[in-house]
């Protein structure tokens, strides 16, 4: 069995490296240098019981292929997008009310009008929707035109279709709640529109109205899929999606030539 | 393929030299316990998904019962000109709850449709056969409009130009004792006007369409 190549040190900043202990030197430390070596020793504690550094540096200190390049940042990019989104989110819905009979707009007016920094979060989350759409799409290209989904990276494309598809329903789930003009006519044609599927699509629309015509639950409805439902199967794809792509190592570029081996280089000299 | 003239395997389980198996025994108590394992769990699983995926689409098949809603006097509506009334679809959500319907007295020189015969009043439905949009009746040019993707209609509801995939939507009319005019549960016309239960917009009536698009279970029907 050939031998396994060494993993580099994690770069740990130096408060948190255990010191390296010196020939001669037993017994039990200083109080000054206990608290010295604080951090350190809660590190140590937790990597004792769950290994932790070990997986940690099999994710981040991957080797990456010659030419990798800034474009190769979308996918993190598009993943700070969605953190984003969670964490504004999640901060939206404490003020939030999924009430059809004006409570949903007021809540909204309130959060935009009235709360402290309300109109920054919620542009956050406004504006970063569409950033998400953005950076998703970019993503999609770097990966189809660097040919990044070829073999084995088949499934990582699958998986990637599929988060496109639920980051797509978070935008259609999401623009109702605000429950203007605007939201409720774009849902009545977005509704109609998966209604023209045959067969299938008349109960589709009926699914998501909660009913055969717009009611009182469709608002509370959507609410559920863009906050709970939708957002859960997101994170667990993106960490499937990120298992895959430490599991497998990204893509050099396509305009990068592969080194020829060493006994070949030679021989040509 | 297995060999058909290959000896078939014993299915006793002391014959295949299981350890510690028993006379008669066909199934070992290991693969035994596996299976019971993997059925309680397949079980308990089924106990709590199979209520709430029914309590997520169960509005799909809840009928809706019929609404027969006033809108006015008999003498308010004429034979040639549509005059817009309100109508509440769903009471519970306040204004998003209410339509347009246009309402005009049936008229012998141009509702010669068969299907309209017995109908004192014909009431159109604003909602674009399209997608939904709430369309306008443009009296100078005697047309229904659509302002969101250039769906037109002629007086009698029918698509003359734009996206729409059939006409517009009508309600049933009634007269009651008080000579006033009641709309009830809308429904959907093909283009030549033969009547449907109520489809959704966007949904084709001619041909394969109506079989494509299923009348639905939850819709309000006459």
């Amino acid at each position: 069995m050939a031998r396994r190549p060494k993993l580099p040190a994690p770069p740990v900043p130096s408060a948190l490296q255990a010191p390296v202990p010196r020939p001669g030197e037993n017994g039990k430390a200083a109080p000054a240098d206990q608290a010295k070596n604080a951090g350190a020793t809660v590190v140590d504690w937790v990597d004792e019981r769950t290994s932790l550094s070990g997986g940690v540096r099999w994710a981040l200190f991957r080797k990456v292929p010659k030419g990798t390049n800034w474009f190769y940042t979308l996918g993190s990019a598009t993943m700070f997008a969605f953190l984003s989104q969670a964490v504004t989110g999640v901060f939206l819905a404490m003020y939030y009310r999924p009430d059809p009979s004006g409570g949903a707009y007021e809540s909204i007016r309130h959060v935009t009008n009235e709360v402290f920094l309300g109109q920054f979060v919620r542009g956050m989350h406004k504006w970063g929707s569409s950033v998400m759409v953005i950076l998703v799409f970019l993503h999609m290209g770097r990966t189809f035109f660097f040919g990044a989904y070829k073999y084995p990276r088949e499934l990582n494309w699958v998986i990637g279709v599929v988060l496109l598809i639920l980051t797509m329903t978070m935008s259609f789930t999401g623009y109702l709640l605000p429950f203007d003009q605007r939201a409720y006519w774009a849902t009545v044609v977005g509704v109609n529109i998966n209604g023209t599927g045959p067969l299938l699509g008349p109960y589709l629309s009926d699914f998501l109205r909660g009913g055969s015509e717009f009611g009182a639950t469709t608002l509370s409805r959507f609410y559920a899929i863009h906050m709970l439902l939708v957002p859960g199967l997101l994170a667990a794809l993106i960490g499937a999606h990120l298992y895959l792509v430490a599991k497998l190592g990204t893509t050099a570029p396509p305009w990068i030539r592969a080194e020829k081996p060493e006994e070949l280089r030679e021989a040509e000299a | 393929m297995a060999d058909k003239h290959a000896k078939k395997k014993s299915q006793y389980t002391t014959e295949r030299l299981y350890p510690g198996a028993f006379e008669g025994e066909t199934v070992t108590r290991r693969r035994f316990m596996t299976g019971t394992a993997h059925t309680a769990g397949a079980i308990g699983a089924a106990a709590f998904l199979l209520p709430a995926l029914g309590f997520a689409v169960g509005p799909i098949f809840k009928s809706t019962p019929v609404r027969w809603e006033s809108v006015g006097s008999e003498d308010l509506f004429n034979e040639f000109n549509y005059v817009p009334v309100v109508l509440t679809v769903n009471p519970e959500i306040g204004e998003a709850g209410k339509t347009t319907v246009y309402v005009r007295r049936f008229n012998r020189a141009i509702d010669v449709d068969p299907y309209d015969r017995g109908t004192p009043f014909i009431a159109i439905s604003s909602r674009c056969a399209h997608l939904g949009c709430p369309v306008r009746w443009v009296d100078a040019a005697e047309r229904f409009i659509c302002p969101c993707h250039g769906g037109v209609y002629d007086l009698l509801g029918r698509r003359v130009g734009g996206p729409p995939v059939r006409p517009l939507d009508r309600f049933y009319t009634r007269v009651n004792a008080g000579r006033e005019v009641e709309l009830g549960p809308r429904f959907s016309v093909n283009s030549e006007l033969k009547r449907f239960s109520p489809r959704d917009p966007g949904e084709p009536l001619d041909g394969i369409g109506q079989y494509a698009y299923p009348s639905r279970p939850g819709a309000q029907k006459l």
